[in-house]
């Protein structure tokens, strides 16, 4: 069992409030998942500059003077604004693949857990309230964003078995449910070259998005084709660069409730999540559908892909 | 009218309280407020009253109901009405994934939809639904009615025995060993007063009726080089 919150906001007024609004709903979820938590947040993009998550179980020296030995490596002015265990890293966007390369080489125990533009990624084990106060989570603002209480059943309960995992630039992943053939699955995406860290369902069912849209699909191919490809139970929520999506296996036994005003779209594992949404008592309140592919971007209008069982 | 606050009490006074109501009570009116969603709501009541919930319930919401009538005035969660025995609950919005699972007696109503699994392993309640319904309802049902005046989803009445389902709108497919059959004059008459007990306008006529065929009771020897 896991809890999965997501928040996608309409109504710009909102944006300033995005963090504390998650945070009430993931901190709802707890009994669904009290092992760890994450959480992904669109925010601010620095235009031209790329944005990275990274990691460090020592902080305190893996931190130290990081900036200025990126800086050094990449001839260029590297960002840093560290937050506990976690620091955003940013650099000229042309420049993030030397930032990469120079942060294995620098700093090889730190571990990237977003990169993109605009997305961040905080998470840690603990009850979620206790991850929520330690990156100061309610003070984030944003344009969406998308929350994880983990009751681990697959793999241990370490910070790199807590969700949501990036599966590509600007794009996360987050699981209620358990994948039965991971093992294989594995196996499989490392002969193609994909980096798999732990042990992990959700991982693998990260990397294997990542593969499919490295071979030319879009995310929303990518989600059709995990019906075919990954065995097990799934709901599923991923996080892109301007909006959310929702996709539950054919079986459909993972709650999944959604709800939408003229102000925002939501996503709970349960009702309770969202009961403290402003207008919350008028919204349309629905469960999305089995084996449907569901979006929602501030691109585009929202689409509904619907797929045979 | 007796009113319990939710988020004042908390559930296990909520529940305790109405536990304590006897046959004899003469206190048969209740209502729960600030239900945000909440668990376990009103579960395992065995006395002959009424409780309404004033807005949408989490899991489990009147399971193992006897004789209580509830009434949820929102949506509900998964396994609303679970193990039933006896009573009524109504539910104003939709009920989420395995409506009165298992339920031996008492009727359902749902004045929107059910979602996927409604009914499944019934044993002799009566579920109404003025909606639509989800996939593999029905599932293994053994006795009791599922009325459904909208559609039905994938798998109806797969692997059922003896639990009668009627649909007036369309079945997307139904699960093995559940078929069509004929509405004789014995059906119209107990579906008008599953209709009428459930307080839904609908014209008994324009259902069709649906259960086992039969063929799964004892295994078939021609079957056996399956296994």
């Amino acid at each position: 069992m896991c809890g999965i919150v997501g928040l996608f906001l309409k109504d710009d007024a909102l944006e300033p409030h995005l963090g504390a609004m998650l945070t009430e709903m993931l901190i709802t979820m707890t009994d669904r998942g009290p092992d760890s938590a994450g959480i992904a947040i669109y925010g601010d993009e620095a235009p031209g500059r790329a944005k990275f998550t990274v990691q460090s179980g020592t902080p305190a020296e893996d931190f130290a003077e990081l900036d200025t030995d990126l800086s050094a490596a990449l001839g260029d002015t590297v960002r840093m604004q560290v937050n506990a265990t976690h620091a955003v890293l940013d650099c000229p966007a042309e420049k993030s693949e030397i930032l990469r390369a120079a942060l294995a080489t620098l700093r090889p125990e730190i571990r990237m857990m977003s990169r993109g533009t605009t997305l961040e990624i905080y998470k840690e084990v603990g009850l979620p309230k206790d991850v929520a106060d330690r990156f100061g989570l309610a003070n984030m603002g944003g344009t969406h964003g998308i929350g994880h209480t983990r009751m681990a059943t697959e793999s241990a309960v370490t910070t790199m078995g807590a969700h949501p995992f990036n599966t590509g630039d600007d794009q996360c992943l987050v699981h209620n449910g358990s994948l039965s053939n991971h093992n294989s699955l594995r196996r499989r995406l490392r002969r193609e070259g994909i980096h798999i860290e732990t042990e992990n369902d959700t991982e693998v069912g990260a990397a294997y998005l990542t593969w499919k849209m490295r071979e030319g699909a879009s995310l929303g191919a990518a989600l059709e084709s995990a019906l075919d490809d990954l065995d097990g139970f799934f709901t599923f929520v991923v996080g892109t660069g301007d909006g959310f999506g929702v996709l539950r296996d054919p079986i459909a036994c993972k709650p999944a409730v959604m709800a939408e005003t003229d102000q925002y779209v939501a996503f709970g594992s349960e009702y309770r999540a969202l009961v403290s949404l402003p207008g919350i008592e008028t919204a349309r309140v629905w469960e999305p559908e089995p084996a449907t592919v569901y979006f929602w971007s501030r691109s585009a209008t929202p689409t509904t892909t619907e797929r045979a069982a | 009218m007796q009113t319990l606050d939710l988020q004042d009490v908390g559930l296990r006074t909520v529940n305790a309280t109405l536990h304590a109501q006897s046959e004899q009570t003469n206190q048969t009116a209740w209502e729960v407020t600030n239900p945000r969603g909440a668990h376990a709501i009103a579960c395992g009541l065995d006395a002959p009253i009424e409780v309404s919930v004033k807005g949408s319930t989490g899991y489990y919401c009147g399971g193992m109901n006897q004789q209580a009538t509830i009434h949820i005035e929102g949506s509900a969660g998964p396994g609303t009405g679970e193990n039933i025995m006896s009573g009524k609950i109504v539910i104003e919005g939709d009920a989420s994934q395995y409506l009165g699972a298992t339920g031996h007696g008492g009727l359902i109503v749902v004045k929107g939809n059910a979602s996927s699994r409604c009914g499944i392993s019934m044993k002799g309640v009566d579920i109404v639904v003025q909606g639509n319904i989800g996939h593999m309802s029905a599932f293994m049902g053994q006795s009791g009615n599922l009325v459904v005046c909208g559609d039905a989803g994938d798998a109806l009445g797969d692997s059922c025995y003896e639990a009668r389902f009627f649909v007036r709108g369309k079945v997307k497919s139904l699960g093995a060993d559940c078929v069509q059959k004929e509405m004789r004059p014995e059906h119209l008459e107990l579906l008008t007063s599953l209709l009428e007990a459930a307080g839904i306008d609908a014209d008994p006529t324009e259902f069709t009726r649906y259960g086992s065929a039969r063929t799964l009771y004892h295994f078939d020897v021609d079957n056996a080089g399956a296994y």
